[in-house]
């Protein structure tokens, strides 16, 4: 799970940070004269300047007071745009990112706890966000309609499995498991970034919280598989698991979404790859890690093809790569399919895996670099 | 980290610095045990040198080996504290792709070890993009880093096929190596189409040299397997005492030294003659991954121990003989210790330039430690070096008892890399 809570929280901070793409490119000065001073005591957050244009803003930060602080950044509804924490007394840091015009909180925390010190700020202007090319607006259009789409397959998907629940009927229910995972897994990092969702129906048990209660996905794969029986417990968790993912369908058409959040989220996609389905511990019960492993890879090409028009102008040496790379990966996953999925991943073996791996960093490795050929102009 | 400290100290002495600090100096030199002594005295001066590091070298030229030369560094040069080891399978069938890795493995190679960051560094680029150094290595000086490349056979042909049309250019003696008696051999710690020999001071400086050539090698090269070693176990420099194994014996006394130009030229260096021109100047490389039972060997009695060796175990010295470097007479040796059976003489003048580590990693699940020896050993021929020195032990030396061959490789190293334009393998490919 802590790859998952760093997925959260990169997608959040990208999709409100990096609207701004020219911005990206700028090398950061931390004591630029265009930056706004923050001078921090224990009971005191005094700034520079309350009003500053949108675009690339710098924060300086002073920590004058005697205990460690942290600053914030926050956006209406306490979004958080960026932080900084571990700013020790006496210490200077330096935050630097990116905002849109609108109206702004910078938060000093004291002691690193509580709300903090608030100051209203306001950004003014249109800010770099004007700058965004065309064919990167359409495209990040479009990959928030594949959002939508696949979060209004899964629906459907869920159903089937949730009644099959409901029946009692633990073969059906398994047949339809893995396939009610394949429009979220095809979304993950999105759908992942709405944190009071991910862990009601995707965590693992060796996820949970202390005191948390084991819903979703994984605890009935884990009731189907390693008990290999249904009970009222069992139905009551497909209800929820169900409500639960209407719930998120509704919203998940509303993350925010930049070019350079979805190029990072097609490399996240395949880092849930390398890092839960080709070990085998994404379903550890059901071993239907393919049929995941395959809907991240999908997911992936999808925002990699919306984006491949401008890489590849920018840096067409690496999108080569990429087609070559997809390609090789889909062909090593085409080698286990069977009927409309795959063959159980426990049935793969040690020497199998090592290819599946290295195909999958063959692809990660320059797939990482996909945001800097999109952010470059 | 002792790099810093002898700096340090010679920064002390050179500004009149007192007896104290001489003394601290001469134990700083001894290594580990005397270093941790001096730690205090040293930290301040050392910290100075950590931060001037990385993307600015400073200090002594000797914290930074030339990358550029007619022979690779790693070799005859003075053995360094640590190793990564490792050993890749070429995941490609397109020559070009592999010439180009090449070419980018030398330019991060020479950065690298010239204490520089890969690419456009750790930190500084832009913030959506990862880094291209991995950064570990920031702020620490080059530590002796030399990176050595190899080829395997399997480069050439495997199973038959001709990925990459140098089959013809497989020098006979890249031969694979025979089966020994005795050899339990793990396929996945086994062979390799490349190889990198990272050794450095600091091991971080080396592990840090392995994980940026396999992240740039990714989708072209895959690692097969890997192995570090904490502690060197032969010494290239005739003046200084051979470092210990894990069984506490000193091994490989009679190592060739780096120095000694012609025992290199005759037992080392590929000459011109040999075979293909485009090994002239480089080496064979033995690897075996030695399993040792300490365990056992830690119950043998210490008469036991010597005998096995053929040494004492304080000195080191060959039976009969007082100083460790003396001469052994063979025939006042057990006819089947391990001394007097890897001896040049008793394997027709077969002699090689060790340069071996010792590892622990991890347990062997059975409340064991699974240590060993990482040997490594460099010839201008395999078939006249490490393989008759192998036969002879393999069937009766009685350190068999204590050890067991579970990895192996061998791989055809190629000259060093002249210059800017240079590049690993060019002999081969061009």
């Amino acid at each position: 799970m802590p790859a998952r809570r760093l997925t959260a929280a990169t997608a959040l901070s990208a999709a409100v940070v990096l609207t701004a793409l020219t911005g990206c490119a700028e090398k950061s000065d931390a004591a630029g004269d265009g930056a706004v001073q923050v001078t921090a005591t224990d009971s005191e957050c005094r700034l520079s300047r309350t009003e500053f244009p949108a675009g690339h803003v710098e924060l300086a930060v002073h920590n004058k007071g005697s205990k460690v602080t942290e600053v914030y950044v926050y956006a209406e509804g306490d979004r958080i745009v960026t932080e900084r924490e571990n700013i020790g007394p006496g210490t200077k840091a330096a935050i630097t990112t990116e905002m849109k015009a609108g109206e702004y909180e910078i938060a000093c925390k004291p002691g690193m706890k509580g709300d903090g010190i608030r100051q209203a700020v306001t950004v003014t202007g249109k800010g770099a966000a004007k700058k965004l090319d065309p064919r990167l607006a359409s495209a990040v259009a479009d990959y928030r309609a594949y959002v939508q789409e696949q979060a209004d397959l899964t629906i459907p998907a869920v159903w089937k499995f949730t009644d099959a629940v409901k029946d009692g009927d633990v073969e059906a229910a398994r047949a339809e498991y893995a396939k009610s995972r394949v429009g979220w897994e095809r979304i993950e990092p999105v759908a992942e970034s709405f944190g009071d969702i991910d862990p009601k129906v995707d965590v693992r048990e060796d996820g949970l919280e202390p005191g948390q209660e084991w819903t979703g996905w994984h605890r009935l794969e884990k009731a189907l598989w390693e008990e290999g029986k249904i009970g009222a417990d069992e139905k009551k968790l497909a209800a929820r698991l169900l409500t639960d993912l209407e719930d998120w369908n509704e919203r998940v058409g509303k993350a925010e979404l930049t070019p350079t959040g979805m190029a990072n989220g097609a490399k996240e996609l395949l880092d849930e790859v390398a890092t839960g389905k080709v070990t085998g511990e994404e379903n550890r019960y059901a071993h239907t890690d393919l049929w995941d492993f395959r809907a991240n890879v999908e997911g992936a090409k999808k925002a990699y093809a919306l984006l491949e028009p401008v890489a590849s102008e920018n840096d067409p040496e690496l999108t080569e790569e990429l087609d070559e790379q997809f390609a090789a990966l889909q062909d090593k996953l085409d080698d286990y399919r069977k009927g409309d999925g795959f063959v159980s991943y426990d049935t793969v073996g040690k020497a199998d895996r090592k290819e599946l791996s290295d195909a999958v960093n063959s692809l990660a490795e320059p797939l990482s670099r996909l945001a800097a050929a999109v952010a470059k102009q | 980290m002792e790099q810093e400290r002898e700096q340090a100290q010679e920064r002390e002495q050179a500004a009149g610095g007192g007896g104290a600090a001489r003394t601290v100096g001469r134990r700083a030199v001894l290594g580990w045990a005397g270093a941790g002594v001096a730690l205090g005295a040293a930290a301040a001066g050392g910290t100075a040198v950590a931060l001037g590091g990385r993307d600015a070298p400073s200090g002594p030229d000797r914290q930074v080996v030339p990358f550029h030369g007619r022979h690779q560094a790693g070799i005859a040069t003075p053995v360094q504290d640590r190793l990564h080891f490792a050993a890749f399978d070429v995941t490609t069938d397109d020559r070009e792709d592999l010439v180009r890795l090449l070419k980018d493995w030398t330019e991060a190679a020479a950065a690298m070890t010239a204490g520089r960051a890969v690419g456009e560094g750790a930190v500084g680029g832009i913030p959506e993009a990862p880094p291209d150094d991995t950064g570990e290595a920031l702020g620490l000086p080059a530590s002796r880093l030399t990176l050595t490349v190899g080829f395997g056979p399997t480069l050439f042909d495997k199973d038959g096929e001709d990925r990459f049309g140098i089959a013809g250019r497989r020098p006979e003696a890249l031969a694979d190596l025979p089966h020994f008696p005795g050899d339990n051999l793990d396929p996945a710690r086994s062979g390799g189409d490349l190889c990198v020999q990272a050794c450095a001071d600091d091991p971080q400086v080396a592990v840090h040299a392995i994980r940026n050539l396999a992240r740039i090698g990714m989708g072209r090269v895959a690692i097969r397997w890997s192995q570090l070693g904490f502690g060197k176990t032969s010494s290239t420099t005739p003046e200084a005492q051979t470092p210990r194994n894990l069984m506490g014996f000193k091994d490989g006394t009679r190592n060739i030294a780096g120095t000694d130009t012609g025992a290199l030229d005759k037992h080392v260096w590929v000459s011109r003659g040999d075979g293909p021109a485009w090994m002239a100047g480089g080496s064979y490389l033995v690897a075996r991954r030695i399993r040792m039972h300490i365990e056992t060997w830690d119950r043998a009695p210490l008469k036991e121990q010597e005998d096995v060796f053929g040494r004492t175990k304080g000195e080191g010295a060959a039976y009969g003989r007082k100083h460790e470097h003396d001469e052994p007479v063979l025939n006042r040796l057990p006819a089947d210790s391990h001394v007097r059976l890897a001896h040049p003489d008793t394997n027709g003048g077969a002699t090689i330039l060790r340069r071996g580590y010792s590892f622990t990693d991890g347990t062997d699940g059975l409340g064991r430690l699974d240590a060993g020896l990482f040997f490594i050993a460099y010839q201008r021929d395999p078939r006249s070096g490490f393989v008759p020195v192998q036969r002879s032990l393999a069937r009766s030396d009685l350190l068999n008892e204590y050890i067991q061959h579970v990895g192996s490789a061998v791989f055809a190293v190629p000259p060093g890399v002249g210059g800017a334009g240079d590049w690993w393998g060019r002999t081969l490919f061009s």
